[in-house]
């Protein structure tokens, strides 16, 4: 009872965010309505007792990139409503929504096959570990390789913006 | 709505769906929108669709694997946001207003 209405709420904030995020003009309340989504993800990393992933999820998404968003938006001032009268491709529209139709039509038809698979296997076994203590486990042994990987990708992301951003020398 | 709801357990098979939605959306933002910086938003709700199915079938299956996946495409989104703001700066700062479409010029 209470799973199925966390469920349905955190349902109906992620699909309303992600739909605010389409339809929304001005760029700012697209990151708001982001946000919502986000958060909507996390609450339901905490219904599939992901709490670790939950806590990163609002810290790192909803706390840094969206800032990071709303930085680069004030920033470069394009804050203003965005001009659709000048269309392009007229049949651009047409031919994403029925991608993008195809492409929800596609999964879903896969897991509606799956759905056998998906009822059968174990299920969680009863560990007596917490949740960060079996993802700690499982990142410093099996994937401790990517992870040092992971601080070199950092490493070159950080250089790559300062060289990226800055303003060129008269010299 | 309420007896409705007791009738019925979120399973893993609606999580997915969910994911499909919102992977959905995200898609068409990606092909209709031309605004590069909410198009960049549109990326982050694929991933987090993306995301939202690896912990479903990670907990279905007692595997923690998949919540390891979601930690690398988290650390991944991180990495690539800064990169990809730090293009869109660099592209959009000498012409403000332009649109994906204006891109085009980067071709050599």
């Amino acid at each position: 009872m209470v799973e199925s209405f966390v469920f349905a709420v955190a349902a109906v904030v992620i699909v309303a965010g992600a739909v605010g995020v389409l339809v929304n003009r001005n760029p700012v309340h697209a990151a708001l309505s982001l946000v919502a989504t986000l958060f909507g993800v996390a609450v339901l990393f905490v219904a599939l007792e992901a709490n670790f992933l939950a806590a990163v999820q609002v810290i790192v998404y909803a706390g840094a990139i969206v800032v990071l968003f709303l930085f680069v938006i004030m920033l470069l001032g394009v804050d203003r409503v965005e001009d659709l009268e000048i269309e392009p491709f007229p049949i651009q529209r047409w031919l994403a929504g029925v991608v993008g139709v195809g492409v929800a039509g596609l999964i879903i038809a896969a897991v509606a096959q799956g759905r056998k698979a998906l009822g059968e296997g174990e299920a969680l076994p009863a560990n007596g570990d917490s949740n960060i203590a079996q993802l700690a486990e499982n990142l410093f042994s099996d994937h401790v390789f990517a992870l040092e990987f992971t601080s070199i990708l950092l490493i070159v992301a950080v250089v790559g913006t300062v060289l990226l951003t800055r303003k060129r020398s008269a010299g | 709505m309420i007896p409705l709801l007791a009738a019925v357990v979120p399973t893993t098979a609606y999580y997915l769906v969910l994911s499909a939605v919102v992977f959905a959306i995200g898609v068409v933002g990606l092909l209709t929108l031309r605004n590069p910086l909410v198009m960049f938003m549109c990326i982050e709700l694929m991933l987090n669709a993306v995301n939202l199915s690896f912990v479903a079938l990670a907990t279905r299956f007692g595997d923690i694997s998949g919540q390891t996946a979601v930690f690398f495409v988290l650390v991944v989104a991180a990495a690539e946001v800064v990169v990809g703001l730090a293009l869109i700066i660099s592209i959009l700062r000498p012409r403000p207003g332009a649109t994906a479409d204006d891109l085009a010029e980067l071709k050599g």
